[in-house]
């Protein structure tokens, strides 16, 4: 066989190219990394290799207080690092028995939400970029500009917000909230709607999305997905219903579930569950309205935080999946062992799997679809 | 600038470092490496709102060999520090690195036994951006300030320079 | 009938020790057992815990230096780890591995817990159940150095291949020890 001496391949035997996809590529998210053996364009095997983003979250997590680790829950999932700070905060707050008052939970619900749509906006459009469909992504990046002009208003970060504190929130939503969301709503509507008038029917798009990686109910619950990409495999299970936690039990909203579990699914999940968002939001901005001007946004929480000796696990759902802290406390103020566990985590595992008998362009629709974000994976 | 004009034939009168200077400073080629959280705020930076390609940073380069500013956003951990030395020797000279953030600068939150603490002792840094994130105005002023060393950079001076000591060392 | 007795009922005698703290419930189960105690936990029709939502493991060193020290120092109801401290024979094994389950139809949650010895870190694996315990196990090899039995893969996930200690370990400092990686492309 000619043998190209300049561009030295590794041979298999059976005459297998082995590739290797990132950590830094042309088309790799972040810190990712895949080594796939491929025949021709087809991938007979594919290994991701994870680590390139472990910053030791979990042991410094033992070497800090509790209120001085939400700041670290920020930096997991930086898309939308609300959700993962409440998570956390609501881990500490069963471990120490708190209530929170029903204002501080509307709020939480409200900033969560929003955070689910900038993070669904950034997976789509970088679904999109990924794909060769340059113009949503300007799209949608505006409109999530405007939701992190929220944020910014709420406590002066665009993405790592250290949201709300153990036992409630810190603050009253912004008074331009009130302004702002009637038309915010509408926008976000808007964007949505453009951009589903760019790929729901473009040819193209359905041909890279549909039917690729198309992954099987049962397969998906074996490898621990959750989120998203499960629902999109045909399972209907959301922890916003299952478990249901702060008000979601008072809410009217569906949860989204598609059929194939391809790209395409995953992607229109995304798209309805904005659409969802945006009506809890307007729920609970109801419900909001309803309470007294001065309600208290803290429960009583002593200044130094020591749960008690004990240990428990609580779960939220995340834009991602299943967000879980398992904390165990020795009664002192810094946790004995935090461990995380992260939605990505579990879906990216099945990566191999999911690309098996794929082509190598279909490798980098797959991974924007299950929207990996590094500093969660590796935390 | 230190060009002269002179009105009829067309001439231009400058000096060639300076020619060269105004060159590289309007088209700086940004490599995009966000590792982390930083890497979101310099899309945001790059994207619609904030448009980076204002100031001649249009096109965004996704190999390094093509590239000519090295923005490296994010934490660099230690099992990364080879693969960003590859990649910093893979840039073609002129080369420059922006490092954006609390920790490309100097390991940020996470004094932990996985992160590097900062990239400066990896490789040479022309702009430091503090802040975690940095906000992508933070980005752009970099750029600037960066664009701004470019113009007072001695290029062929330096060259001579180095070709002297090469020879030097030759002998 | 209540979580704690059904899963009583259906595991017996292999139930080492329960705890339940702020409505989670936690079993322990002897080392050797786990495979069997998992299979049975999710084949079982009034359990059915069919998920597995994560595996990791937990280092105990400080957690027993502190409690020998203020043994007595304790706030009243909590009645978790009374076990422990009643028993005065030799330090309890030094690691844990914490499985936690999941039941989809019933929404129930429950905890399994297995003591591992410093000097016997061998443990079954259980990627034979589930297959989403391929990475938990290989990071809890990495972390903690935990040798699973059985996994197809057990490499190193989170730090390089070359890296010798197991940073999540209690004696191993925050910092760590200096180690650096390199890289030889020849
Ligand atoms: S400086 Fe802050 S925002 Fe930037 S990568 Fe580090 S932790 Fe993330």
């Amino acid at each position: 066989m000619d043998y190209d001496p300049v561009c030295q391949i590794d041979r298999d035997p059976d005459d297998l190219v082995t590739i290797n996809i990132g950590p830094t590529h042309p088309a790799m998210h972040g810190t990712l990394r895949v080594i796939a053996k491929t025949d021709g364009e087809t991938i007979v095997s594919a290994e991701p290799e994870i680590g390139y983003l472990h910053r030791g979250v979990e042991k410094l997590g033992e070497n800090f207080t509790y209120h001085q680790f939400i700041p670290l829950t920020d930096r997991m999932n930086y898309c939308s690092a609300i959700a993962s700070n409440v998570a956390y905060e609501m881990a500490v707050e069963k471990l120490m028995g708190i209530k929170v008052p029903p204002k501080a939970q509307l709020v939480r619900t409200i900033m969560m939400e929003l955070a689910r749509i900038a993070d669904h906006q950034v997976l789509v459009g970088i679904l999109g970029v990924d794909l060769g469909a340059l113009t949503p992504f300007f799209y949608l990046i505006i409109q999530r500009e405007e939701i992190y002009d929220i944020f910014e208003w709420y406590n002066g970060a665009r993405l790592t917000n250290t949201f709300g504190r153990i036992g409630g929130v810190n603050a009253d939503l912004p008074d331009k909230f009130h302004e702002k969301w009637p038309t915010l709503r509408d926008t976000i509507r808007k964007a949505n709607e453009e951009t589903d008038a760019l790929l729901t029917k473009n040819r193209i798009w359905l041909d890279r999305s549909v039917g690729v990686n198309a992954f099987s109910a049962e397969d998906a619950l074996n490898w621990g997905f959750t989120g998203p990409c499960l629902r999109a495999c045909g399972v209907k299970r959301d922890l916003r219903r299952d478990e249901p936690y702060m008000f979601y039990d008072q809410f009217d909203f569906k949860i989204p579930v598609g059929k194939h579990g391809d790209v395409f699914d995953r992607y229109m999940i995304r798209m309805e569950e904005m659409e969802e968002s945006v009506k809890i939001i307007d729920q609970a901005y109801a419900m909001y309205q309803e309470m007294p001007e001065d309600a208290p946004l803290m429960a009583k929480v002593p200044k130094i935080i020591k749960p008690p000796e004990g240990e428990c696990y609580h779960a939220i759902e995340t834009p991602n999946g299943e967000l879980g802290f398992w904390i165990r406390s020795d009664g002192s103020d810094k946790p004995y062992r935090i461990k995380i566990r992260p939605p990505c985590y579990m879906v990216y595992q099945a990566f191999g799997e999911l690309v098996k008998g794929d082509m190598i362009s279909d490798t980098i629709a797959c991974l924007s679809s299950l929207n990996i974000i590094a500093g969660e994976l590796d935390r | 600038m230190g060009f002269q004009a002179y009105q009829g034939e067309g001439w231009l009168l400058t000096k060639a470092e300076q020619l060269i200077n105004w060159g590289r400073s309007r088209s700086p080629w940004p490599f995009p490496y966000g590792t982390a959280c930083c890497g979101i705020e310099l899309m945001a930076a790059l994207a619609s709102s904030y448009d980076m390609a204002r100031f001649g940073a249009e096109r965004v380069g996704f190999s390094p060999r093509q590239c000519d500013v090295l923005i490296e956003a994010g934490t660099i951990t230690k099992k990364m520090v080879p693969v960003l030395k590859t990649i910093y020797a893979q840039m073609a000279e002129p080369k420059w690195v922006i490092a954006v953030g609390a920790c490309a600068c100097t390991g940020g939150v996470f004094r932990t036994y996985s992160t590097q603490q900062g990239i400066g002792s990896i490789i040479p840094v022309d702009v430091f951006v503090p802040g975690c994130p940095p906000r992508p105005e933070g980005i752009l002023y970099a750029l600037l300030k960066l664009l701004d060393k470019i113009q007072e950079d001695h290029p062929l001076y330096k060259k001579r320079q180095e070709v002297a000591e090469a020879l030097e060392a030759g002998k | 009938m209540s979580l704690k007795e059904r899963v009583q009922r259906c595991l017996g005698d292999d139930v080492i020790a329960i705890t339940e703290y702020r409505g989670d419930l936690g079993i322990e189960v002897p080392k050797g057992n786990i495979v069997s105690v998992l299979t049975r936990l999710k084949e079982d029709e009034t359990l059915g815990f069919d998920f597995l939502t994560d595996l990791f493991g937990v280092d105990n060193l400080d957690y027993y230096a502190k409690k020998k020290k203020k043994p007595k120092k304790k706030a009243a109801g909590e009645e978790e780890l009374v076990e422990e401290e009643e028993d005065k024979g030799p330090p309890p094994p030094r690691f844990e591995v914490v499985y936690l389950l999941q039941a989809l139809k019933t929404n129930e949650r429950l905890q399994v817990k297995i003591r591992v010895p410093e000097d016997d870190m061998e443990v079954d694996t259980i990627t034979t159940i589930w297959k989403a315990a391929d990475w938990p196990e290989r990071e809890a090899f990495d972390m903690f150095g935990f040798k699973f039995r059985g996994h197809h893969n057990l490499r190193r996930l989170l730090m390089w291949d070359e890296f010798e200690d197991h940073p999540l370990r209690k004696d191993y400092p925050l910092e760590g020890k200096g180690e650096e990686r390199h890289l030889s492309y020849d």
